[in-house]
């Protein structure tokens, strides 16, 4: 790897405590990604990106910036990239899975704050994050309770903090809501960039980031075999890389694994022996380097083939058809696009039980994990409703909450050994 | 054919032997700072044609006896199953854990709870409870069976509820009543989880709290619904270990 030492210095990284981490990250990604079995050949360029995840990646962002380019940070699927795309911006997803920082986040925050949220302020305040430092405007989301009023603590601490209001319910009032905030967002954009959204660049960028989605869908669809084509870290993998890497050339990587998936399973070469408990993870969001429960389940003689997730299929199973003639018809087809999103936020949400069914019965799952951070509320007390529906469904579900320490790796281990055992009773 | 069941929890090692469908011998040893020492002490002279591990130290003793393992939860569905096949539920309280787990009436998992991280209500938080009143574990069971009236313990964090036994035996409650209220707080929690798996059916209660008369007691009284204690709650867990072990392969 090349030395960056220069540019982290340059955009005010903590160059000693971001050694350590990527140290960290390091010997995590070889214990738990390059220790796997059976990997597809496609998922070399996702270790690459991850190798430089703060190096090169960031090099281009740099240039962007010189080139004049802003970039736009955000924490939530809610964030339309297709509006930062039609302004020739950049999309970096900033969400923080990892327990950095936390004494300094905790001066800020009550202890009792999910481990996304004090992540967030943990990689600003510890000066670790390259992304979050060289983002130009940094867009915040009303989603749950925690987040809106950290985003409050936190506006002082960036230099650019856009909060974009959102609705909690699925009713016209809501998509009209969502729809106004949109087009404010438009307008922060226009004026941070100097540059005017046009038809002709919201449909391109629409398209770009369709053919990501499409790919990722794609993807999806292909863990439906037995054996795994892919393992499930490999595909979180992904999905996370999902939301910082170069847009088309993610979806070319992406298309060209599926390539070798589609093979893989004509052939019935799986990462796992045929056969193997499956299951899906239902819930909260997964940000890098959060592969802890993943890496619990894989290790238990099962295997993931589905993510309910904002980082899986909550934040990619849509695309936004492009459709109209005007700014304003297209951004009707973006809203509609977006208000589908059935995060835990919203209330009643139906829709998301249902996916999960429908995930279960497609993927051919032998059972559903449903993953919440410790404190997030939505999703906690949404958990008890899902496990209900799911277990009268006949899909066997187990409930877990954690957050991003390691402490009770062991009693992880055993509810999820225990589920398994539960599984391959039937 | 001779199988082995070792049971490695975090407070006790335990061993059972089934022959022919019976079991034949079982002992029981602290944890310890060597788990697998004290494991291969108790498996000193004892013949088996193939043994099975379980426990929160199962891992452990895999890599060493090269033994499969079955978790803590498998191995008390079918442990339970041996002692008594009315059984739908299975409370199990052990040294640092509890479980609630309920079954189907073929006697297959169904669903569990497990307590959360921190020691709260288990056999650990009694044995701390005990030496704060200057109780022995025995006497502590004894001394809440003869209670008058229970005095309210509120907090179920072992260092907050050890700072309120002491305030309460300063204010001038009985050593007793005390006694019977830590009991009671305990039974409703453990009460709770089991109503989280399973709302009616026999409960079987195993693991080393089981062995306290009093909190069978509280349980009964609690759930209004039968409780189940085999003759050595102890040793549930590593018969059904043996069982998984003599499962045809
Ligand atoms: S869970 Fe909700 S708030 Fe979090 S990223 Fe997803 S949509 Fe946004
Ligand atoms: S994990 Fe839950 S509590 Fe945390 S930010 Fe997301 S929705 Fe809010």
């Amino acid at each position: 790897m090349a030395d960056y030492t220069e540019m982290w210095k340059s955009l005010g990284i903590d160059v000693e405590n971001h050694n350590a981490l990527l140290a960290g990250l390091g010997q995590a990604y070889t214990d738990i990604f390059l220790s796997q079995k059976n990997r597809p050949e496609g998922m070399k360029y996702f270790d690459f990106v991850v190798s430089e995840v703060h190096g090169l990646r960031i090099k281009e962002i740099m240039d962007a910036k010189a080139q004049g380019k802003k970039v736009i940070g955000s924490y939530c699927v809610f964030v339309p990239e297709e509006l930062v795309l039609a302004v020739d911006g950049v999309a970096v997803g900033l969400c923080a899975g990892a327990e950095l920082g936390f004494e300094a986040a905790e001066e800020l925050l009550p202890r009792n704050t999910c481990s996304l949220i004090k992540s967030m302020f943990g990689f600003k305040l510890g000066k670790l994050c390259p992304y979050v430092e060289s983002c130009d405007v940094i867009v915040g989301e009303n989603t749950c309770d925690g987040k809106k009023k950290a985003y409050e603590i936190f506006r002082p601490l960036v230099k650019d903090l856009y909060v974009m209001d959102l609705p909690q319910t699925k009713s016209d009032a809501g998509r009209l809501m969502l729809k106004e905030e949109y087009r404010k967002f438009i307008a922060k954009l226009e004026q941070e960039t100097g540059k005017k959204i046009t038809v002709q660049s919201l449909k391109k960028a629409i398209e770009t980031v369709n053919a990501k989605r499409k790919a990722m869908i794609r993807l999806a669809a292909l863990r439906a075999a037995d054996p795994a084509p892919i393992s499930g870290l490999d595909a979180l993998l992904i999905n996370q890389v999902f939301f910082h890497d170069d847009p088309a050339r993610f979806t070319d990587s992406v298309n060209k694994l599926c390539d070798e998936l589609e093979t893989r399973v004509k052939e019935h070469k799986g990462v796992m022996p045929k056969g193997t408990t499956r299951i899906i993870v239902s819930g909260c969001p997964m940000a890098v380097p959060n592969w802890k429960l993943p890496m619990l389940i894989e290790t238990s003689n099962a295997v993931i083939v589905g993510e309910e997730s904002c980082v899986g299929e909550r934040g990619t199973r849509w695309l936004t058809e492009i459709k109209g003639n005007t700014v304003e018809e297209l951004l009707d087809a973006i809203t509609d696009r977006y208000f589908n999103v059935d995060c835990a936020v919203f209330t009643p949400n139906p829709s998301r039980v249902n996916h999960v069914k429908e995930m279960a019965k497609n993927l051919h799952a032998d059972g559903v994990l449903h993953y919440s951070l410790q404190f997030c509320q939505p999703y906690i007390i949404e958990s008890g409703p899902v496990e209900k529906e799911l277990e009268n469904s006949h899909i066997p579900t187990l409930r877990l909450e954690t957050d991003y320490s390691q402490e009770d790796a062991g009693q992880l281990k055993t509810r999820i050994e225990a589920f398994n055992e539960r599984l391959k009773k039937k | 054919m001779r199988y082995a069941g070792i049971d490695v929890g975090s407070r006790t090692v335990k061993l059972a032997v089934l022959e022919d469908g019976r079991l034949v011998s079982s002992r029981t040893s602290a944890t310890s700072h060597n788990p697998l020492g004290i494991a291969r002490d108790l498996l000193k002279g004892v013949e088996y044609d193939r043994a099975v591990a379980t426990g929160y130290g199962r891992h452990l003793i895999k890599g060493h006896l090269d033994c499969p393992v079955v978790t803590e939860i498998t191995a008390f569905v079918r442990g339970s199953r041996f002692f008594s096949t009315e059984c739908r539920a299975v409370l199990d309280i052990g040294g640092q854990d509890t479980k609630a787990i309920s079954l189907d009436e073929n006697g297959n998992l169904k669903k569990f709870e497990m307590n959360d991280r921190c020691a709260a209500g288990t056999g650990r938080f009694l044995e701390v409870m005990a030496t704060a009143l200057g109780f022995t574990l025995e006497e502590f069971a004894a001394a809440a069976l003869t209670a008058q009236k229970p005095e309210k313990i509120n907090s179920m964090c072992t260092v907050f509820a050890e700072s309120e036994v002491v305030s309460l035996i300063n204010q001038g409650a009985t050593r007793n009543d005390v006694a019977l209220g830590i009991h009671k707080a305990i039974a409703s929690r453990s009460a709770g989880l089991l109503r989280r798996v399973a709302t009616d059916g026999k409960i079987f209660f195993a693991g080393g709290v089981a062995l306290n008369p009093c909190m069978r007691v509280l349980l009964e009284k609690e759930t209004h619904r039968h409780v189940i204690v085999p003759p050595d709650p102890q040793i549930v867990g590593a018969v059904g270990a043996a069982l998984v072990a003599s499962d045809p392969l």
